[in-house]
């Protein structure tokens, strides 16, 4: 009899086209500078399924039900989608909760503000909402940004999305990544004080355990061109390897060995062991770094219809900011070589900053405490 | 503008005690078991034994109410045996059903075919596989799998399966008399009966025999008053025949199905008495195709070509979706709009496309060659 029953049931799901519609949750972000304020509505029937709001059980969910478990729905909802900007996790809180009507039901509204550590170019969004719970669930994003809005649908298939500037067609992908990697290597100064504690001895020439100025620009040009090539050439090799998952390194042991290899090239200006051979430095120590580009560039994603464009954007996106960084020192550092400023100061000075500020990232990465956030508390 | 008219502003209760929502499972106790069957489930999701009841009862909950929620439900039951190629024989089957549900016709055939070449005597399988076919067009391959029914399924199933395909390729009155014959046998199951007498019905239309017609929807409700798919059936041939009246009482609580709610606008469109519930009606549907439309839906696109076409007065859009529709199945409902749409938008292509079918396949249907303009 059972068997006779479902037999029909099959037979006439395919005919009808289905009554209201499946489960939908709408959720506008407006991003200002680093700024967030969002809107999460879910259905109330979706959140019963996932906590079971109906606390007494008798088929109806009131208000009170829902507010008393305000911080469960946050807790839940907020656990599967996360934002983040220039590879850094942005934190959203609720602020508000009211409720709404839409087309197939009551929904819970969470109005949300937060803030990103960074205002990158582009804002990566990873929603889970619902998952393994309801596979047929979309999150509708309304994504407002400069007084422009822009829809994304998220579903089961496709939860990852990267915003702001246009990720539609392969060009505007790949331009969208390669400024992704220039905003990445300006505003990651891990990047830019290693490379610079390599550049600063370049205007001169180690002779006889002291320093002199270099002859000719060339000369230093030459320098200069070595140690950055030598870095550029390690750290594509190891952010390919990485974005493409071939080998893949703790994140802990990748940014707390970039902080050592900031604290040593720095170190090198002040007790010369390696002159010469700097460029050997940048390569070894350049490898390390690859893995850090590598890091932010799996916070954002990389699309898998375009993945050798993204990543090629990307990785031009950091040569280009850093070729900028190159061509804005080298001049300024070339005239000023043979003054006492710039070598006691500048050289010495400088280096000595560099190695505080990279010591201190050291311990705060390799044992997980803050020495920036307890000075600044003081 | 008009999505805005189910978006109130959010706005805060005014005290705990305001009850914001039904849950579907109030007052249904089959619910209420699925439920608890899908909590035991969660805390053993592997187990087939667990998740095959769970989906079964969420197909038979989405049918009976028309809501794709517990295709949702079903679908994440189903989520170990989803992907994998080597599922158990009743895993395939089930996805096969929700694919098919979701309108991923191809899908379904695949793996039905599959299921069907490895177990010849799956007879769920075979009567799922046929009625895909039937929605397809594809009718002596769906006759086909309704033969070999014969023997591993209870008589009046297999007569009914074969009734569909026949009853659309030349052979409607053999089809309605063997219809009838077994039907005067009692003993089906009432879900079996109700099944039957729904096609008995809409074959009785479509062959231009109202009382008939009439007689058989009657026999059909009294056996399950509601079944959304009868009731969507009954109230378009009360529609063909000039009834709007009629086809409030039937509807009148189905407001939250989009399929029938779409019927019940059409008739108080008719209806001077009721313009005051037409323009809310209307405004609500418009909001629901504008969702179904966001999330990405295409399983509305017959429903909301009919929107279009008779409620919102755009034949152009209206021809759009009826032709996208077309594309993906070939019910005489498909035809019939895509006709009536390639008509107000005088889209010659279409109607010859409409003609050639009808004349290739034998297809009966008064009310669709009334729509062509032609003789019958």
């Amino acid at each position: 009899m059972k068997r006779a029953v479902l037999l029909i049931a099959c037979a006439l799901l395919a005919a009808p086209a289905f009554g209201h519609k499946a489960s939908d949750a709408y959720l506008t972000i407006e991003r200002d500078g680093r700024a967030l304020h969002g809107q999460w509505d879910i259905a109330l029937r979706d959140l019963d399924n996932a906590l079971g709001l109906d606390a007494n059980g008798d088929g109806q969910i009131t208000w009170g039900e829902v507010r008393t478990r305000e911080v469960d729905i946050a807790g839940y909802a907020l656990a599967r989608l996360a934002v983040s900007s220039g590879g850094e996790r942005c934190h959203l809180v609720p602020s508000a909760w009211l409720i709404d009507t839409h087309t197939d039901g009551v929904y819970a509204v969470m109005t949300l503000d937060g803030a990103c550590g960074q205002a990158g170019p582009t804002l990566a969004i990873d929603y889970r909402l619902f998952d393994g719970l309801d596979p047929q669930h979309r999150g509708l994003l309304n994504f407002v940004e400069h007084g422009e809005s822009r829809s994304v649908v998220f579903s089961a298939e496709s939860p990852h999305r990267v915003l702001g500037g246009d990720s539609d067609g392969p060009l505007a992908q790949f331009a969208t990544y390669m400024n992704e990697g220039v905003f990445h290597i300006w505003t990651g100064f891990d990047h830019i004080l290693f490379l610079l504690s390599l550049l600063l001895p370049a205007v001169l020439v180690r002779q006889a355990r002291a320093w002199r100025s270099a002859d000719s620009f060339r000369d230093a040009f030459v320098d200069v061109a070595k140690v950055v090539t030598a870095f550029t050439l390690a750290h594509s090799i190891t952010l390919t390897l990485a974005a493409l998952s071939i080998v893949v390194l703790p994140s802990r042991l990748v940014e707390s060995g970039i902080a050592l290899s900031v604290v040593l090239a720095a170190l090198n200006n002040l007790f010369p062991v390696v002159a010469d051979g700097r460029w050997i430095v940048a390569f070894g120590f350049g490898l390390l770094h690859g893995f850090g580009f590598a890091g932010a560039l799996h916070d954002l994603g990389l699309p898998t219809g375009s993945l050798a464009l993204s990543l090629a954007g990307f990785n031009l996106g950091v040569e280009a900011g850093q070729l900028a960084i190159v061509m804005l020192f080298l001049p300024f550092a070339f005239a000023l070589r043979s003054t006492w400023a710039y070598r006691r100061m500048v050289v010495a000075g400088g280096s000595a900053a560099i190695v505080t500020v990279a010591a201190a990232w050291f311990v705060e990465r390799a044992f997980d405490v803050g020495v920036f956030g307890a000075l600044a508390a003081r | 503008m008009l999505a805005l008219v189910a978006q109130a502003k959010p706005f805060v209760p005014a005290d705990d005690d305001v009850v914001l929502e039904r849950l579907p499972e109030m007052g249904d106790p089959a619910l209420v078991e699925l439920k608890r069957m899908r909590a035991a489930l969660m805390a053993n999701p592997r187990d087939l034994d667990i998740a095959v009841p769970v989906v079964r009862r969420a197909l038979d909950a989405a049918r009976r109410l028309g809501d794709p929620r517990f295709l949702g439900q079903a679908q994440s039951a189903l989520a170990p045996w989803w992907q994998s190629d080597d599922a158990p024989p009743v895993a395939i089957l089930l996805r096969a059903t929700l694919e098919q549900s979701a309108h991923d016709f191809a899908v379904s055939l695949r793996d039905l075919d599959r299921l069907l070449a490895a177990h010849p005597q799956m007879a769920q399988a075979r009567l799922t596989r046929a009625t895909v076919l039937t929605v397809l067009g594809r009718y002596d391959a769906a006759r086909r799998d309704c033969a070999t029914l014969a023997g591993i399924a209870a008589p009046l199933v297999v007569i009914g399966c074969e009734a569909a395909p026949a009853s659309l390729s030349g052979d409607a009155g053999p089809a309605y008399d063997a219809l009838m014959q077994s039907l005067a046998y009692a003993g089906a199951d009432a879900a079996v009966r109700e099944w039957a007498l729904t096609l008995a019905a809409e074959i009785a239309a479509r062959r231009g025999e109202p009382a008939a017609a009439e007689r058989h929807f009657r026999a059909a409700l009294a056996l399950d008053p509601r079944d959304p798919y009868l009731k969507a059936a009954y109230a378009d041939f009360l529609l063909d025949r000039g009834r709007p009246r009629d086809v409030l009482p039937l509807l009148r609580d189905d407001t939250r199905n989009d399929m029938l709610l779409l019927r019940l606008a059409l008739a108080e469109q008719r209806l001077p008495d009721r313009r005051d519930a037409f323009a809310a009606h209307r405004a609500e549907l418009a909001a629901r195709f504008d969702a179904a439309r966001r999330r990405g839906d295409s399983m509305h696109r017959r429903e909301e070509a009919r929107f279009r076409l008779a409620i919102g007065n755009d034949p152009r859009e209206a021809l759009a979706l009826a032709r996208a529709n077309w594309a993906v199945q070939r019910e005489p409902a498909d035809l019939r709009i895509l006709v009536e749409a390639a008509r107000s938008a005088r889209d010659a292509d279409s109607l010859a496309l409409a003609r050639d079918w009808i004349r290739g396949h034998h297809l009966e249907d008064a009310t669709l060659m009334a729509a062509l303009g032609e003789p019958r």
